[in-house]
């Protein structure tokens, strides 16, 4: 099973290895990583997608909880929440293709941003399962490469994880 | 008021104002402008001989005192050598600060002369570190340093200076409060958990109390000792939680685990309920005890983490023993009978005969000081022997590497503990394998005429693993004997150090008078057979 979790963390420099680090240590599997500063520069916030089960998902919080750098760990519910992953595919692409290409493009509403003789390339944003399933389409006409972000996720509606740490969370 | 002095004078008023009264490190060339900056203080300086020792003398001097150990080693080598200590003291929660000289900031990451990334080696067993970049941060980082290590569930931070930033002037002036988002320790159960904890006691019937090093960390054993004459519940310890309450209680059966006490074991495989205090119930701990579902786990832990990591539990309780012990004894009844009382009889009798074994000399120590001792321990079989034959009266009395298990912990956390309580006698018990692995801090000892005992059991093996060998192995030995160890007695006297070895079952009486009347340091050598066992036979 999958579990997502929004983490914000102090941003200061080895903020990520002590988290890339405590998951290694502790044997816990960490699908994607993704992390960027938020409206607050001092903070980012990062979205993990951890593979477990409950025991795992929840030492891995109270893990993360545990370090200084860590301010918020909460675990995301995929149906209250909007999950975005950003893709980059470069495809090969011949004047007998290309225009099969394109359609299928259009389709998963993904844009062609570079072209060559030989390639395009596509941008895809959305969920894990739609961006698997356009590299699944595109695989027949030969997948030079592929550039993944990883999940990063916000809770829907006027709900936000603030900075102050809350007894639920811990 | 802000005042200009250098990060290196600034770190050192830091330490004043936090009451550190005693430092112990060797220094480098990386962190000489701290230790010039040090000369010209009231913080006495312990120079040891190896940098693991510092850790350990400092761990020593926390476990006794309280206080926030300190201890400095200088960039590379020295850094790396306090990794041991800092290990240690980040698995049994001990309060340190340890303060490392790193190379030119400019230099960093270009494998200079005595660098290494100390922060990034530390990480997994630091409760935080820093490396400090910016020299106006200085001031602020050492405050939380002392705040991290000493709050919540306490542990080693380490913060690493480079020498060009200790040399750099800043304006100083220090914060008043301290507030890292992060960090926000809950000392307060949860009232709710609380009451179940409450119910879930009174309507057990067969109730035990698990204790560890959290409840002398946290200072509950009054509260201990309450609750559990008040609901007559059996008290079974942790190694790192002897001396929760007196090991002469009524109440108390021992140590469990691996190598734990049988009546302590049986109590737990026969408990209803067990209610976990500062514990982590690690494997050693549990030995083979299974926890089935027909018993009841009341977990109380100032650690969310460790709660529900090892074992299960029914009622978690997140916050400081003392509070929470002290909140479920306002709520909770007395019971009227003591449901233990068959396997507290069932106690082992050691055999008496002729030849000379550990607990004779153990019981013979316990007897002479009443337990008005401070007692260290190394890693090993006598740590084993220790545990279940010395009477410890008071918490905080009993010292010993728990967690990580490192040999060459006892002899230097006993010279940090004499200079923490100097008011107490210290007795350092070890063992021949341990006592070689820091044996160069009887120079300490010697330089700043430190009245610690040292009780050595030699036995001339690794006897943990000789014994493992001869029970799992077939008695195929290999390298657990220890040919090749020095003459005890020449080694003391070569450090000017008072000594005495015996051999014998009718020496060891005079040889503890001896210990105990002599005013400076000692060593007492006690030689035994390499088949005396730690797992009751």
């Amino acid at each position: 099973m999958k579990y997502t979790l929004s983490v914000l963390v102090e941003n200061h420099p080895g903020v990520l290895s002590r988290v890339a680090g405590l998951f290694s240590r502790r044997g816990f599997n960490i699908d994607s990583l993704a992390v960027g500063v938020t409206e607050d520069p001092t903070i980012s916030r990062m979205t993990i997608v951890v593979n477990g089960d409950d025991y795992v998902v929840e030492q891995v919080t109270k893990q993360l909880n545990k370090l200084i750098d860590v301010i918020k760990v909460k675990k995301l519910d995929p149906k209250e929440a909007v999950e975005r992953e950003l893709a980059l595919i470069k495809v090969n692409a011949n004047s007998q293709t290309r225009s099969d290409i394109i359609q299928i493009t259009e389709i998963f509403r993904a844009n062609i941003v570079d072209v060559s003789k030989e390639t395009l390339t596509i941008e895809i944003s959305g969920d894990e399962d739609k961006i698997e399933a356009l590299i699944e389409l595109l695989k027949q006409y030969g997948i030079r490469e592929v550039v993944r972000t990883g999940l990063i996720a916000i809770e829907r509606g006027n709900k936000v994880i603030s900075k102050s740490k809350s007894e639920e969370d811990e | 008021m802000k005042v200009k002095m250098t990060v290196a004078r600034a770190m050192v008023e830091v330490l004043k104002s936090e009451g550190v009264e005693i430092i112990f490190g060797i220094p480098g060339a990386a962190i000489y402008p701290f230790y010039d900056a040090l000369y010209s203080s009231d913080i006495k300086h312990v120079l040891v001989r190896t940098e693991q020792a510092a850790v350990h003398e400092a761990s020593g001097y926390a476990r006794t005192t309280g206080k926030v150990g300190v201890c400095v080693a200088t960039s590379g080598p020295g850094a790396t050598n306090l990794i041991t200590g800092i290990a240690t003291a980040y698995m049994d929660s001990v309060p340190i600060v340890a303060i490392t000289g790193q190379v030119n900031s400019s230099l960093i990451g270009k494998d200079v002369f005595q660098e290494v990334d100390i922060t990034g080696a530390t990480a997994p067993f630091t409760k935080h570190n820093y490396l400090v970049k910016d020299p106006k941060k200085i001031v602020r980082i050492l405050k939380e340093a002392f705040y991290i290590a000493s709050t919540g569930r306490r542990g080693p931070v380490l913060i690493d200076v480079p020498i060009d930033v200790q040399m750099q002037e800043i304006e100083f002036e220090i914060p008043k409060e301290i507030d890292i988002p992060g960090y926000k320790p809950k000392e307060k159960g949860h009232p709710l958990q609380i009451k179940r904890a409450v119910e879930a006691i009174e309507n057990s019937k067969r109730p035990v109390v698990c204790s560890g090093g959290g409840v002398i960390a946290s200072g509950a054993s009054e509260e201990l000792r309450i609750l559990v004459e008040k609901q007559k519940i059996p008290v079974i310890s942790t190694l790192m939680g002897i001396g929760c309450i007196p090991t002469d209680h009524p109440y108390y059966l021992g140590m469990i685990g691996s190598h734990g006490q049988k009546e302590a074991n049986l109590a737990l495989r026969q408990a209803d309920l067990l209610i976990v205090i500062g514990a982590r119930l690690a494997d050693r701990a549990l030995g083979d005890t299974k926890i089935t579902d027909n018993m009841k786990i009341i977990h109380i832990d100032i650690d969310p983490a460790e709660i529900g990591k090892n074992v299960d539990t029914n009622v978690p309780i997140v916050g400081d023993a003392k509070q929470v012990l002290s909140e479920i004894n306002k709520r909770i009844s007395e019971r009227k009978d003591f449901w233990a009382h068959e396997i507290k009889a069932q106690k082992k009798v050691l055999p008496d005969d002729d030849k000379l074994h550990p607990y004779d000399v153990l019981r013979e120590i316990s007897r002479a000081y009443n337990g008005d001792y401070i007692i260290t321990t190394d890693v090993g079989q006598h740590q084993i022997w220790a545990a279940h034959n010395l009477y410890i009266k008071e918490p905080g009395t009993f010292i010993t590497s728990g967690g990580l298990g490192t040999m060459g912990y006892g002899v230097p956390a006993a010279i940090g503990a004499k200079f923490g309580r100097p008011d107490k006698e210290v007795i350092s018990i070890t063992g021949d394998g341990s006592f070689q692995m820091l044996l160069q801090e009887l120079a300490t000892i010697k330089r700043e005429q430190v009245p610690v005992k040292i009780v050595l059991f030699n036995n001339t093996r690794l006897g943990m693993v000789y014994e493992l060998q001869k029970r799992r192995c077939s008695g195929r030995f290999i390298a657990t004997c220890l040919d090749g160890n020095p003459d005890f007695m020449i080694l003391a006297k070569a450090y000017d150090i008072q000594s005495m070895r015996i051999d014998k079952k009718d020496q060891v009486r005079e040889a503890v008078e001896t210990l105990k009347n002599h005013k400076g340091p000692f060593l007492l050598e006690v030689v035994i057979s390499p088949d005396e066992p730690t797992i009751p036979q």
